[in-house]
């Protein structure tokens, strides 16, 4: 069998099940989204969008022997891991999803201001039926990429979030996607949907980590509304396995006036592909991208990002930056599209390089359709090793290699790194840039 | 303290130091003064490890040690620094930062604890006096931005914290203007003492009214082609560098 028929039959069966919701709207476009999947299978080898990122065929030779959609969790390990990445004096509201199920005594929470939701996709079913509705699968209503077709046509589990007109929510929402692979391989595919209304503030953590030495797999698809004048915060981290595989995408659809910051961060995965698709729909939208991948071994990383300014004075700035050794390889793609009517845009991208060893790689690509003619829009990418010159003045004043180095890349990181909202997670990055450098990073 | 025998090295294929012999006693500076393409720059950068340069032959000896066998960081951390002609600038780190990681690692070496955040504090603020630099230049990324007389001042801030034993200026006075000049040479002025020494590598005799050495030495071609004293910088500033390339190609 086939992973992508073992998702096929998995759907039926569920479709089999279902009561009552079988009539809802949203369950219409996850049929919708279904039969698209079925359409378009996984991306094919010579598809271009994955030309450098053969995840199909990864995932075929990983999880097609046996397909396990639901693995046993192992409630210690995780527990484990919690213990060694959060705080324990941690001032957020903790989710925690493992092999895609939500695990209530693992998470936390805080209070909330009044009108706030934060709680799990499949609670949002039963009891906000509206905002689904409204919501749920509305910006992939056509999909092109096939895991986000499979990623609709499941959408069972994940964190839901949804700011109320004029408020802001201070406490930092962190959801931890785990993959506890300690009784084989696991997959999993969640559904995340964040909402900001008109003039709220909130901001997201997602990130992903695989437990135990097997194989995982997420598919994630994150889809996010910035209503007008809202701000919302979204920081993405991939501190994963060497065994882990994850085809993620995040939809963002920006109001007048809003504000977006995208900040992505991996750190190691067999191969991990990020989109980040950003609609800017109305006037004065601002929107960061920000993406750092420090890869070692065969890691393979690889980030997608599309920024559609649909109309005029809008702001868009990018700057993803990659750090690759041993025979690690990144691949970025960033594409700009400015519309006709999207005049006075102006639109920032750039993508900067870091090689460590001559096997590493990285495949770099800007990608800009301007048909507006009044707009500012600059495209720069660089590729480099460590700088010798600064390397020598740094040893010069008594620094080791390993030391100077480790001072250089963190400098290389730093203008990435300042956006990770929380100091924690900000500090947990920096010490990985340390302790790989004493492991011959 | 530092004893340099037939010293020979070369960049690629190009032979530029010819055999140089120089030695440097405790409380002494010496200047090192020649024409452009002399390789006065060559020589600070292999007394400070520069990789770029291949020794191809002689010795050089510091406070007993072969110094050619030691990493650019272990001459650092044995009291070598190198003020360099042209500091380079390093973004996303702040001078602060940075020296506080160099001096505490050069602490370390000499089986002295750490500073701690306060007393880095005091004598930053003590040693930045003595160079009039300002704080503000300090939390800025390393030498960012900063005008060429801010950077040879932020080196001799550097120097200042590090406390060497064995301080090598390379050009620290060209591109200065004299008020510029007069404040980087007061820094190190006030920083001699018996037991430290100085090589001033430098193409104009100017920065000699201020810094002034105990023996001057004339580079050419790659090799120490005269040596005297303090006079021996003003008879060149007088007679140009011209003077010392007739008398040796004459010879030669």
């Amino acid at each position: 069998m086939s992973l992508e028929q073992a998702f096929i039959d998995y759907i039926k069966d569920r479709e089999a099940t279902i009561n009552g919701q079988g009539s809802t709207d949203w369950h219409q476009r996850r049929r919708t989204a279904f039969t698209d999947f079925e359409k378009l299978g996984f991306p094919a080898k010579k598809n271009e969008e994955y030309r450098y990122t053969p995840i199909s065929r990864a995932l075929e030779r990983e999880f097609g022997e046996s397909v396990t959609l639901e693995s046993p969790v192992d409630s210690t390990s995780v527990q484990e891991l919690l213990d060694e990445i959060i705080p324990s004096d941690v001032d957020a509201h903790v989710l925690v999803f493992v092999n895609g199920k939500f695990q209530s005594t693992l998470s936390s929470s805080k209070t909330l201001p009044d009108g706030v939701i934060v709680t799990t996709l499949s609670e949002a079913y039963q009891t906000h039926t509206d905002l689904i509705s409204q919501y749920f699968a509305q910006q992939t209503a056509e999909p092109t990429d096939s895991f986000v077709a499979l990623n609709t046509a499941i959408a069972q589990e994940g964190l839901f979030v949804y700011a109320p007109k004029n408020v802001v929510v201070e406490t930092p929402i962190l959801a931890y996607f785990i993959s506890d692979t300690s009784s084989g391989t696991s997959v999993a595919t969640p559904r995340n949907l964040y909402i900001a209304e008109k003039s709220s503030k909130v901001s997201v953590v997602e990130s992903f980590h695989t437990v135990g030495e097997k194989a995982s797999y997420q598919n994630a698809v994150s889809e996010i509304w910035v209503d007008a004048n809202a701000s919302l915060h979204y920081t993405k981290l991939q501190p994963e396995s060497k065994q882990a595989y994850h085809t993620g995408t995040t939809e963002v659809y920006q109001a007048r006036d809003s504000r977006f910051t995208g900040v992505t961060i991996s750190l190691q995965g067999a191969m991990l592909r990020n989109n980040l698709n950003i609609a800017l729909d109305d006037e004065n939208c601002e929107s960061h991208m920000y993406g750092l991948y420090m890869l070692d071994g065969k890691s393979h990383v690889d980030n997608h990002t599309a920024v559609d300014h649909r109309k005029p004075n809008s702001f868009s700035n990018e700057l993803y930056k990659g750090i690759m050794d041993d025979q690690s390889k990144g691949v970025f793609n960033g594409k700009i599209y400015v519309r006709q009517d999207a005049q006075k845009t102006n639109a920032f991208q750039s993508n900067a390089n870091i090689l460590l060893t001559d096997e590493a790689s990285i495949d770099t690509k800007p990608q800009l359709e301007i048909w507006a003619d009044d707009v500012k829009c600059s495209h720069g990418a660089t590729t480099g090793q460590i700088d010798k010159e600064q390397l020598f003045y740094l040893r010069t004043r008594g620094m080791s290699r390993d030391q100077a180095t480790a001072i250089l890349l963190r400098a290389f990181a730093g203008d990435v790194l300042e956006n990770i909202e929380l100091d924690f997670i900000r500090e947990q990055v920096e010490n990985v840039i340390d302790q790989r450098l004493n492991s011959n990073f | 303290m530092l004893k340099i025998t037939g010293l020979h090295a070369r960049v690629e294929e190009k032979e530029i130091l010819k055999g140089i012999n120089l030695e440097v006693k405790p409380g002494e500076v010496h200047a090192i003064m020649g024409p452009n393409g002399s390789g006065k720059s060559t020589l600070a950068s292999v007394l400070a490890g520069r990789e770029d340069f291949e020794v191809t032959g002689g010795s050089i000896e510091y406070m007993g040690q072969d110094l050619l066998e030691m990493e650019p960081e272990e001459r650092a951390r044995e009291g070598v620094f190198l003020a360099f002609q042209y500091p380079v600038e390093i973004p996303g780190v702040s001078t602060t930062n940075f020296l506080k990681t160099a001096l505490n690692q050069v602490r370390q070496h000499k089986g002295k604890d750490p500073l701690d955040a306060v007393a880095f504090l005091k004598m930053m603020k003590e040693k930045m006096k003595l160079v009039e630099i300002d704080q503000s230049l300090l939390s800025r990324s390393l030498n960012e931005g900063f005008s060429g007389g801010e950077k040879k001042r932020n080196e001799i801030f550097q120097m200042a914290m590090l406390e060497p034993t064995l301080a090598i200026l390379d050009e620290t006075d060209s591109g200065l203007d004299i008020d510029a000049l007069r404040i980087v040479a007061n820094g190190v002025n006030a920083l001699r003492n018996q037991d430290n020494a100085t090589i001033v590598v430098t193409h104009y005799q100017r920065l000699l009214d201020y810094i002034v050495p105990d023996f001057v030495h004339v580079l050419y071609n790659g090799r120490i082609v005269k040596s005297g004293s303090k006079e021996l910088a003003l008879e060149l500033e007088e007679k140009g560098y011209d003077w010392i390339k007739e008398t040796v190609d004459a010879t030669a």
